[in-house]
């Protein structure tokens, strides 16, 4: 029982408050990001399989028009981002490391960069099953980051008995104001989103959960929210992981979903505010999805800003664009807590990526320090949301025990929030080690 | 600006990217500085000797740390502060006019047998402060329950006579010394031994400003409690440890006080007495020692609090903070073992089948 509850706010069990920075872009209105001369669009930008290219090198084609087609049902089309010709489809360097397949785009930078190719949809007639058909066609993932494809979670499990719709808009991650950004700038497509797709899941209710570090947010999506509509709105604990899935859930809801299972075993199904409001801009007007809203921030950065980028644009044009310092050290994808540092500044920006942070090296928090022995402090097993035990984890797997840790100590319900490495005061990488024992169990269970 | 003007030297790191700034060493050097107070309490009240005392455990730790360091060629880990800590505690725990050598071995024995022969900071199983306390409490049990009176007129100027004596000799007798130098008629004996055998009281004020007999740091409850709220305050000392032991203490104690006010304690005395304040605050909520859970801190405490009053009331010792708090640390795997907090999403009696 946290003080937070005591007080009756919405909010979960532990968590940490790390400093936001979000004063840095959170002001800032949403600018367009020029195009880049070439834009290098990955085939794999989902989770599931990768998209299968519809293009031959040297085909023209215009802004908005398909260039690859869903492989499979846990799978999307991509749309191209910009008009110009394509150049080639090549193996590049991607953020995760290896390389991958992805269509390089000419842009022609004399384009009108229309987009000509929409099929607006008959939104009054269509069964729940049309609907999941044309959301799988804008080629909308979730934008939250996970970038898992949206039209998978309309046809939850037969079992599941589906009653709420949760939009996501803590945006817990320090730095990242985007989704703060969409909530005040696009409130009437986050609305349209979440009634299409309060009708596509056949439920009644609707829930946008939103940090109470935004209130404004809150305030300008009450003022908007259609009567009757079963929408509402309510303000939960600025807390990391706030954002998490599972932890929103318990916040407004007090369900926990059970280990190992999905949201709609408890009833529920949570999209990000983003992916809600692509899809009310999206869905009716039958658009692929070709743009993105990335927060560009950080002190490396001279001119950070909420801005909305072609997908397939290079790290480096970003961060040219955004003034990008000499001091700049690390670029991470993402948020600080959860995203990944890139080692080229050549991979593109995709669907999930929801932010680019950039820190200078005398960024205190980057300075290499020392690792002291587990003292015991217990600071992690208090910091962690899903109620783990860190500490004996961290031990075990610092002892290559990693079956153990896994069978013992719930390995797998850990989704690398970071808040045991982020509070562990003998600076023991945590959460590290937690992704080397899961990779090393899943390589001895294949 | 072209593309290639951005060629920035980027690092690799994997999330999370941030840190909260704090470290072992600034927690363990703010724990220092919360006993400094109550150090300096203890010089005041008991003078040099209480002084010489400190200075002789707090060498003897650190001296005793870097050796084995040396010995099993790790990097010396005096700059984490965790054996500065031992040192003073160890010093705290000792009567005032305990003979210096003495002191040495204690601080030997405990940061070596306690805490390097285990692997150092992290992986010792009890307090070494206390492992040290035990091995002289055994070695010499006649200096050990050895008490001088406090605010002795030159207690600035002269030591203490059993302060000097030599390794290996007898300590001289300070009983006549003692009678010499105290302010009021001095029984040689702790309020917790006056209690117990003569059934006589002592003033709750005198408990709580430390004008009594005891070890050097037990004196004063007050200065003691305040020390350990700075350190609750900045988060660098788990409350809930020192709560439980002293609500359990309290709770333990009052059935027998009402059974016969005569013969036992009451629960404020219980309180305020002898070294559970100071093992409370500042021994059983050593970090290293006790456990991790939730709920398993409560536990842990309790046990501490239970047994210092089972052996203070049935126990041949007038005193039992000492080996409560060290059965308490042997207890603590277990007891953390046995309280695992329930994991998100799973439920108990499933997480048992598994």
């Amino acid at each position: 029982m946290t003080l937070g509850r005591l007080f009756r706010r919405k909010t979960f069990d532990h968590g940490v408050h790390p400093r936001d920075f979000k004063d840095l872009t959170s002001g800032l209105a949403i600018r367009r990001l020029p195009f880049a001369p070439r834009l290098t669009l990955l085939l794999s930008q989902h989770a599931g399989a990768p998209s299968r290219p519809l293009v031959r090198p040297g085909q023209e084609v215009v802004r908005g028009e398909p260039v690859a087609e869903a492989a499979g049902y846990v799978s999307v089309p991509l749309h191209a981002p910009a008009t110009g010709v394509v150049r080639g489809i090549e193996l590049v360097a991607t953020a995760q490391g290896p390389k991958a397949p992805a269509i390089l785009l000419d842009v022609y930078q004399g384009a009108s960069q229309e987009i000509l190719y929409e099929a607006p949809p008959d939104l009054q007639n269509l069964s729940r099953e049309d609907l999941q058909g044309l959301l799988q066609g804008t080629g909308i993932v979730g934008l939250g980051g996970a970038a898992f494809p949206t039209h998978v979670k309309l046809r939850p499990p037969e079992d599941a008995v589906l009653d709420t719709l949760i939009a996501n808009g803590c945006e817990c991650e320090p730095y990242l104001t985007c989704d703060h950004r969409i909530m005040l700038e696009r409130t009437d497509d986050l609305i349209a989103g979440t009634q299409l797709m309060m009708r596509a899941l056949d439920v009644h209710r609707a829930m946008i959960g939103v940090e109470d570090n935004k209130r404004d947010a809150v305030k300008a999506i009450r003022s908007k929210i259609p009567a009757n509509s079963g929408i509402s709105v309510h303000a939960v604990e600025t807390k990391y992981p706030q954002g998490a899935e599972k932890m929103l859930i318990e916040s407004l809801l007090r369900r926990q979903v059970p280990s190992g299972g999905l949201p709609s075993a408890v009833g529920v199904a949570v999209f990000n505010v983003g992916t809600l409001a692509a899809i009310g801009d999206l869905l009716p007007r039958g658009r692929g999805l070709v743009e993105r809203l990335v927060t560009v921030s950080g002190t490396g950065v001279s001119r950070p800003g909420n801005y909305l980028v072609p997908l397939g644009t290079p790290v480096r044009y970003l961060l040219e664009h955004a003034g990008a310092k000499p001091e700049a050290h690390e670029v991470i994808l993402g948020g600080p807590m959860m995203g990944m540092s890139v080692a080229s500044l050549d991979v593109p920006v995709t669907k999930g990526m929801s932010g680019m942070v950039v820190l200078e090296q005398r960024h205190s928090d980057l300075k290499p320090r020392q690792v002291f022995p587990c003292i015991h402090c217990a600071r992690c097993v208090e910091a962690c949301p899903m109620h783990l035990n860190p500490s004996l984890m961290g031990q075990l797997a610092a002892k290559r025990e990693y079956t153990t840790v896994a069978q013992e100590h719930h390995l797998f319900d850990c989704f690398e929030c970071g808040c045991c490495s982020y509070v562990c005061p003998s600076n023991i990488p945590l959460v590290q080690y937690f992704r080397i024992a899961k990779a090393i169990n899943r390589e001895q269970a294949a | 600006m072209s593309m290639q003007d951005t060629d920035l030297r980027v690092e690799l790191r994997t999330s999370p990217h941030l840190k909260q700034p704090l470290s072992v060493d600034q927690i363990m050097r703010n724990v220092v500085y919360a006993l400094l107070p109550v150090s300096g309490y203890a010089v005041y009240v008991f003078g040099i000797s209480a002084l010489a005392l400190l200075v002789v455990t707090t060498l003897a730790c650190l001296l005793t740390e870097s050796l084995f360091c040396w010995l099993s060629d790790r990097p010396n880990s005096l700059a984490d502060g965790s054996v500065a800590i031992t040192g003073i505690l160890l010093g705290l725990t000792l009567p005032p006019g305990f003979p210096l050598w003495m002191a040495a071995v204690a601080g030997f024995v405990g940061v070596g047998l306690g805490k390097a022969l285990f692997g150092g900071l992290g992986f010792n199983v009890m307090n070494p402060a206390l492992v040290g306390r035990a091995f002289v409490q055994a070695a010499f049990p006649v200096a050990i329950t050895t008490w001088t009176p406090p605010f002795a007129p030159n207690r600035f100027l002269e030591f203490i006579p059993s302060t000097l004596s030599l390794p290996f000799l007898q300590p001289p007798d300070t009983s006549q010394w003692s009678q010499q130098v105290a302010v009021d008629a001095f029984s040689g004996a702790t309020p917790l031994a006056l209690q117990k055998f003569q059934h006589v009281g002592t003033d709750t004020m005198d408990l709580f400003t430390g004008a009594i007999a005891g070890s050097a740091g037990e004196t004063s409850a007050l200065l003691i409690l305040i020390c350990g709220a700075y350190l609750a305050l900045r988060r660098m000392m788990d409350w809930r440890i020192p709560s439980a032991v002293l609500a359990a203490a309290a709770l333990t104690s009052l059935p027998f006080w009402l059974m016969d006010p005569s013969r036992y304690p009451d629960p404020l005395f219980v309180l305020l007495s002898g070294g559970l304040m100071l093992g409370a605050v500042f021994m059983a909520s050593d970090m290293v020692a006790s456990p991790v859970t939730p709920l398993g801190v409560w536990i842990y405490g309790a046990v501490i609090g239970v047994l210092t009053v089972i052996i203070r009331l049935f126990g041949g010792l007038t005193e039992g903070v000492m080996y409560a708090i060290l059965l308490g640390n042997a207890l603590s795997p277990l007891i953390a073992s046995v309280t695992q907090p329930r994991v998100y999403g799973v439920q108990r009696k499933k997480a048992k089948a598994e």
